[in-house]
């Protein structure tokens, strides 16, 4: 499976391989369903709920060098505190490279100071299209740097840092926001703008990579699920990055993340299991928060928490039903996750059909929802897996 | 459904001068969380200082609602400094060069230029914005509007097609999220004694004008009104001329 290169012409219209791991055992076929996200709404039923991670993505990216003039991108993992984050350092170079390609940084100790701002040709300095040259006024003058020192070095990695910027509170995000830009990988053939990062309900700015299971949902979809009586809840959990290229790092990841969990999601998750209602999670960030907070506190509780929780094959969730997820190829990480949802089998027939029909994958890509009974509701009339196969 | 403002976390558009300053004021003082923004930041400081000084919670974001890249900074920001937003104020309003020309003589860049600070501004915002008060199943959007939006004034021509245009977006907004407890209004907050009157209307009798002090009590009233206003109603506020002794 190759990844998407841009984004859709529409964030609500790709392709959608729906696996139902309740359907009938043969033909494997009978379990899949290839269709396209705007008819998600016949996958689910009233009184279902549907719940997703409300994270802002955070423009975490941010180049600049050292005091010696060496180039430094750092690219913030983690929040620590008004004026600190933690961040994984690379050197020379950007996007364009595969991380694990980029040359590591210069060697920098505790105290070292980094200088950060933007190239002069993005973004915010040049003039809107409107505005004819003779019009033309000086713009309020955006850029800037911003100066961080580093506060801490992890034991695992010298390039797993903590960050104090000179600046906390507002004065920092506006500084973020000005100077970073959204992090991204090699496979992508452009600048990822900010928008094309966000998911349409999202708020927090707590994501440093995009919690992109929701990114194909659309109002329009949204709300025809809610006529259909599906719930919505939500939840804001801290996404990190998905890769660093420093294997010790990669390692590790995912890190521990923070989230915090309303309320009204707990009392919306508690209901719609009492009543016999599917809890499906839009992404691995929303699983890993309702079932790490489960796991640790014995039952799911409103508030903050930091969870360490990796999914495995082996995992049994207490409280998700099923994911909507980005397509991910069998031998890709995120894959293994889907196992906690459905057999070994059912997914090796999903990962084929996704290869076959040329599914695309990552962020911006095609999408899959793993939840038992989607199959058995739906109408019949939308093509079928086998029908389907090149 | 209750709608305080105490404890709210409300988000002004053009927060350092006039109307927007003033409703800045009244809600942090009414106990809401107020985060502004506007693109001088030296006169946004004052502000915030101001309403710090008061015992209140302000922040600010020095932004141009017109700069397409703004939307998500201005979204993310305000959510970092106060958490979702409750309210949003589109307040943010050009006239575009005055004095204010026919229509036959606006260039077409001053049209843009209305068209991209009181109409598309607020569009982007909005939907950077908006989506979240729709997931958590209540919010406020609050359009400033005008007069000219809806009388044929002389002059005002590129400046009440953009709000006439915004008012629109204001109503189908409402009709789309019926039900969802997001409400979105339309106000009109008749002639202030403001900066921009002054550029629009510089021989005006400041006397005959409303305070912007005034208006934006009201429109804190209008806020915490139970029931609020229809979903998508134009509401004219009119307190009268400063002079008088209208209450607040």
């Amino acid at each position: 499976m190759k990844p998407a290169t841009t984004y859709p012409e529409r964030r609500d219209d790709v392709r959608l391989l729906v696996i139902d791991p309740t359907a009938p055992e043969a033909p494997a076929g009978a379990a899949l369903r290839e269709t396209r996200t705007p008819a998600l709404p016949d996958f689910l039923a009233a009184g279902d709920l549907l719940v997703v991670n409300d994270a802002a993505t955070v423009p975490a990216s941010l180049r600049g060098h050292d005091d010696a003039g060496n180039a430094i991108e750092a690219r913030l993992i983690a929040a620590r505190g008004d004026d600190r984050f933690s961040a994984v350092l690379l050197g020379a170079g950007d996007w364009h490279q595969r991380t694990e390609d980029r040359p590591p940084p210069v060697a920098l100790p505790v105290g070292a100071r980094l200088q950060f701002s933007r190239e002069p040709s993005e973004g915010s300095r040049t003039l809107p299209r409107w505005y004819a040259p003779s019009k033309a006024r000086r713009l309020p003058t955006r850029h800037g740097t911003l100066t961080a020192e580093i506060a801490a070095r992890a034991p695992s990695s010298p390039r797993l840092v903590e960050l104090r910027f000179a600046a906390g509170g507002d004065a920092l995000w506006a500084a973020l926001y000005r100077e970073g830009r959204p992090v991204q990988y090699s496979y992508l053939a452009h600048d990822l703008p900010l928008w094309a990062v966000q998911t349409v309900y999202a708020a927090r700015p707590w994501a440093f990579e995009m919690p992109s299971a929701g990114r194909p949902l659309s109002w329009e979809i949204l709300l025809a699920l809610r006529r259909k009586g599906v719930r919505w809840a939500s939840l804001t959990h801290a996404a990190g990055l998905s890769s660093t290229g420093d294997p010790a790092i990669d390692a590790a990841l995912p890190l521990a993340e923070r989230y915090e969990i309303p309320a009204a999601t707990v009392r919306a998750v508690t209901e719609t299991r009492a009543r016999g209602g599917r809890v499906v999670a839009v992404g691995t960030t929303v699983v890993r928060a309702l079932e790490g907070a489960t796991a640790k506190d014995g039952g799911l509780r409103p508030g903050p928490g930091e969870t360490d929780l990796i999914i495995t094959p082996a995992f049994r969730p207490r409280v998700v039903s099923g994911i909507l997820s980005g397509a991910h190829a069998a031998h890709e990480s995120h894959f293994s996750l889907l196992a906690a949802f459905a057999g070994p089998d059912l997914l090796t027939a999903a990962a084929a059909h996704a290869e076959r029909a040329g599914f695309l994958t990552h962020e911006l890509g095609d999408s899959m929802l793993v939840l038992p009974g989607a199959l058995a509701a739906a109408p019949k009339t939308r093509r079928s897996a086998s029908g389907n196969a090149p | 459904m209750n709608n305080p403002v105490a404890g709210s976390n409300v988000l002004i558009t053009g927060g350092s001068r006039g109307l927007g300053r003033a409703l800045g004021l009244a809600l942090a003082r009414a106990g809401a969380r107020v985060v502004l923004v506007a693109r001088h930041a030296g006169e946004l400081a004052d502000v915030v200082a101001e309403i710090r000084a008061a015992g209140g919670e302000a922040h600010a974001i020095v932004a141009d609602v017109a700069d397409k890249n703004a939307a998500h900074a201005i979204a993310g920001q305000a959510a970092a400094a106060v958490g979702s937003i409750d309210v949003l104020v589109n307040n943010a309003s050009t006239l575009g060069p005055v004095p204010l020309r026919l229509l036959l003589d606006t260039d077409c860049e001053d049209l843009d230029r209305a068209l991209a600070v009181n109409l598309v501004g607020p569009f982007r915002l909005t939907k950077a914005v908006a989506g979240p008060m729709v997931l958590r199943g209540g919010g406020t959007i609050v359009n400033v509007t005008s007069d000219a939006a809806t009388e044929a004034y002389e002059r005002w021509g590129a400046y009440g097609a953009s709000k006439a245009a915004l008012e629109q977006l204001g109503r189908v907004w409402a009709a789309e999220l019926a039900g969802t407890g997001v409400r979105v209004v339309n106000v009109d907050p008749g002639e202030m004694d403001t900066r921009m009157h002054a550029d629009a209307i510089p021989d005006a009798n400041r006397a005959e004008l409303a305070d912007p002090a005034r208006v934006a009590n009201e429109i804190v009233a209008l806020l915490q009104a139970e029931p609020g206003p229809a979903p998508g109603a134009r509401v004219a506020i009119r307190t009268g001329p400063s002079g008088t002794e209208a209450s607040p």
